[in-house]
């Protein structure tokens, strides 16, 4: 009788009142972070959604819209700003690409060729990330006042008639695919950097045993074994990108040649103040993204690397 | 592709290496190293870590260029060549299989690197050959350390090198997996029938596996040999206490008559068989092996052919099953192991002992001074203070 007192009873009770005491302290731990998501992003978004059905009513003033269901608003926007989605698209698939072919290979310096010095890795580590000491509004200003016409870049390039005498390089899709690139770098390299930095040289060693040279031991070993990196260092760049509006600002690297879908926003919203609009391309451009994400993400198949 | 491969015998072929040198910044980590490994064979390059010997394997796989010296694989000097393009695999220390193909991608690998045409089948085999083809779609992690081994072997044996290097990969195994592998080791060795380069620290493991051992040390070949040559009759005092142990007295040659030299050690004096000693006058270092010692409790009768020391005290005696090893403390030689059969006596410590052994079984070797061996500080301290 004791014994089956002793199989059944304490260990039963005592077992769930602390896997739920253990619960509720995941829960609570998780408590500030879930407020925030909810106060921050849920609200917001759910404002948003709502916003971009609402209508303007006969003979309201600007910016006076009231809540409906006007679904035209998505048709508007998308043929109103097709043209700038796709530009969006382009510019931040380009730049993503000009980050990775920069990032890459400085990553790999960093992770491999300095591997051995670690003080010099973190001081490259450090440089990488320096540019963040500075704003980022400041630092492409900067740019601006650099790749200017009568700036020294363009004016020596002209000078030594690398660019005709007519061309400007600000205000153009050039200037705003660097400024985009050159902004995204360091979200390229430092997830690069986590992933090259753990490559096993011996597996490349392996290989060049087994009859790989060194561009087939890159493409089958190394490329492969970092693609984590590059996954999440493409995503980090792409998506901010996409939906970046200060570079592609007339005030900055852009003209109005250049708008892409963050200006249309930025636009609608604070200078046509056309809420509705503003909210339903901002819904197009989440969805847009989450698509091309997830499809790439699936089309990498790193369900296991990442 | 396969055009720059060349040289790949279905045999194994000739290794040989001429003076090679390789230097590091700051140290010599091989130094004029010079061997022949015959095809076909079995050879072991033994040494304590930092020898130099995991270095002189990434020479002869290419991975590392010599500063000096040649090395020729079945009769032509690849020194030039990349590591990808000497007919040579290499069973790493680490296995090194990819972590992103399956088993069966690791095998194939080389194959289709070479263009060989029915990689895949191949690469079945070799996994058959090493009882692992059911397990050939798994990943490497989900393999066992043993298993992973055994793919790393098939790995680089599917490829029929001209020479197969072994990095000490049974090194992570343990002992009762090591043993099975050197077994399996050695048959897949005579089955396919390639030239083996194994590099150890492990004396056993060499020993049982290589057909010629060659033991390094501080990137010098000391000594190469069969194992049994190089365990009965060792020819530096390294060879003496890494392969095995040895019982070593310092001393000074006090005469030679015809057959023997005469060693005198403190007070006693010592015979070893001129054939068998490196040094026939002044310093000299003579040993012998625990296992040749004969311990007894009261004094043999004298005898031409048998050295006998003592009376001494027994102050340590551990039974290890097989055999009973003692050590004795014998006046003027200090501490000496003896390693007895278990024949059901066994000797208890304190007691009062003589030991002798065969003459015929010492060996006189050069005595080394700039090397320190921790096993016989105390003789060769006695030695230092006889001077």
């Amino acid at each position: 009788m004791s014994l089956t007192a002793f199989s059944h009873g304490p260990s039963g009770v005592s077992a769930e009142p602390a896997a739920q005491k253990k619960s509720r302290i995941v829960w609570f731990l998780l408590l500030p972070g879930l407020v925030y998501l909810v106060l921050f992003f849920i609200t917001p978004l759910i404002s948003l959604v709502i916003t971009a059905l609402k209508e303007a009513p006969p003979g309201a003033f600007i910016g006076e819209y009231v809540t409906a269901l006007r679904w035209e608003n998505y048709s508007e926007v998308l043929s109103l700003y097709g043209e700038h989605s796709i530009r969006s698209f382009v510019y931040a698939a380009a730049a993503t690409l000009i980050a990775l072919a920069i990032g890459y290979p400085l990553a790999y310096f960093i992770g491999v060729r300095l591997r051995p010095y670690p003080l010099w890795q973190s001081l490259a580590l450090v440089l990488v990330i320096a540019p963040f000491f500075i704003s980022f509004l400041l630092r492409t200003v900067a740019w601006k006042q650099l790749l200017a016409d009568e700036g020294f870049i363009v004016g020596t390039m002209k000078a030594w008639s690398i660019l005709p005498p007519d061309t400007h390089i600000t205000g153009t899709a050039v200037s705003v695919i660097f400024g985009l690139a050159y902004n995204f770098i360091p979200f390229m390299t430092l997830p690069l950097y986590s992933s090259i930095e753990r490559l096993d040289l011996r597996l490349l060693e392996a290989s060049n045993d087994l009859y790989a040279g060194a561009f087939t031991s890159f493409r089958k070993i190394t490329l492969p074994l970092t693609m984590p990196g590059i996954i999440s260092g493409t995503l980090l760049t792409f998506i901010p990108a996409a939906g970046d509006y200060v570079n592609a600002s007339a005030n900055f690297l852009g003209s109005t040649s250049t708008t892409m879908i963050g200006n249309v926003i930025e636009s609608n919203f604070l200078v046509l103040q056309n809420y509705p609009h503003a909210a339903s391309m901002s819904l197009i451009l989440m969805s847009a993204i989450l698509v091309l994400v997830s499809a790439y993400v699936f089309k990498s198949g790193t369900d296991d690397l990442l | 592709m396969s055009d720059s491969v060349n040289g790949f015998a279905q045999g194994g072929a000739d290794l040989e290496l001429v003076g090679v040198t390789k230097q590091f910044p700051g140290f010599t980590a091989v130094d004029n190293v010079s061997f022949t490994v015959p095809a076909g064979s079995f050879f072991a390059l033994l040494g304590p870590s930092g020898c130099g010997k995991t270095t002189t394997l990434r020479l002869i796989s290419g991975l590392e260029e010599p500063t000096s010296g040649k090395i020729l694989v079945g009769g032509k000097d690849v020194s030039n060549t990349k590591a990808h393009q000497r007919p040579i695999n290499t069973v790493f220390q680490s296995y090194a299989l990819f972590p992103h193909m399956t088993v069966l991608e690791n095998v194939a690998f080389g194959l289709k690197q070479r263009g060989v045409k029915d990689a895949i089948q191949l690469a079945h085999e070799a996994l058959a050959l090493v009882e692992l083809d059911h397990l050939a779609d798994r990943k490497p992690m989900q393999l066992s350390g043993g298993q992973q081994q055994r793919v790393a072997l098939a790995r680089a044996v599917v490829n029929r090198p001209a020479l197969l290097l072994l990095d000490e990969p049974l090194g992570a195994l343990d002992l009762k997996l090591r043993r099975q592998m050197q077994i399996e080791l050695k048959s897949i060795q005579s089955e396919v029938g390639l030239t083996f380069l194994h590099v150890t620290h492990d004396q056993e493991e060499a020993m049982t596996m290589a057909d010629t051992v060659a033991v390094m040390n501080k990137g010098k070949i000391e000594q190469m040999g069969p194992p049994a040559e190089l365990y009965e009759l060792p020819a530096t005092r390294f060879v003496a206490t890494f392969l095995g142990q040895s019982n070593l007295f310092d001393g000074v040659v006090s005469g030679t008559s015809g057959k023997v030299v005469r060693v005198a050690v403190g007070k006693l004096t010592l015979e070893v068989p001129t054939s068998r000693s490196k040094v026939t006058s002044g310093e000299i270092t003579v040993g012998v092996r625990p296992e040749k010692i004969e311990i007894s409790r009261s004094a043999p009768a004298a005898s031409a052919t048998r050295s006998v020391v003592g009376p001494g005290t027994v102050i340590d005696t551990s039974f290890t099953g097989v055999s009973t090893q003692y050590v004795v403390d014998v006046p003027g030689l200090n501490k000496l192991t003896v390693f007895e059969q278990n024949d059901g006596d066994i000797v208890a410590a304190g007691s009062k002992v003589w030991l002798s052994w065969a003459t015929e079984y010492s060996f006189g070797l050069p005595m080394d001074t700039d090397q320190f061996v921790e096993s016989d500080t105390t003789t060769r301290s006695l030695a230092v203070a006889k001077r």
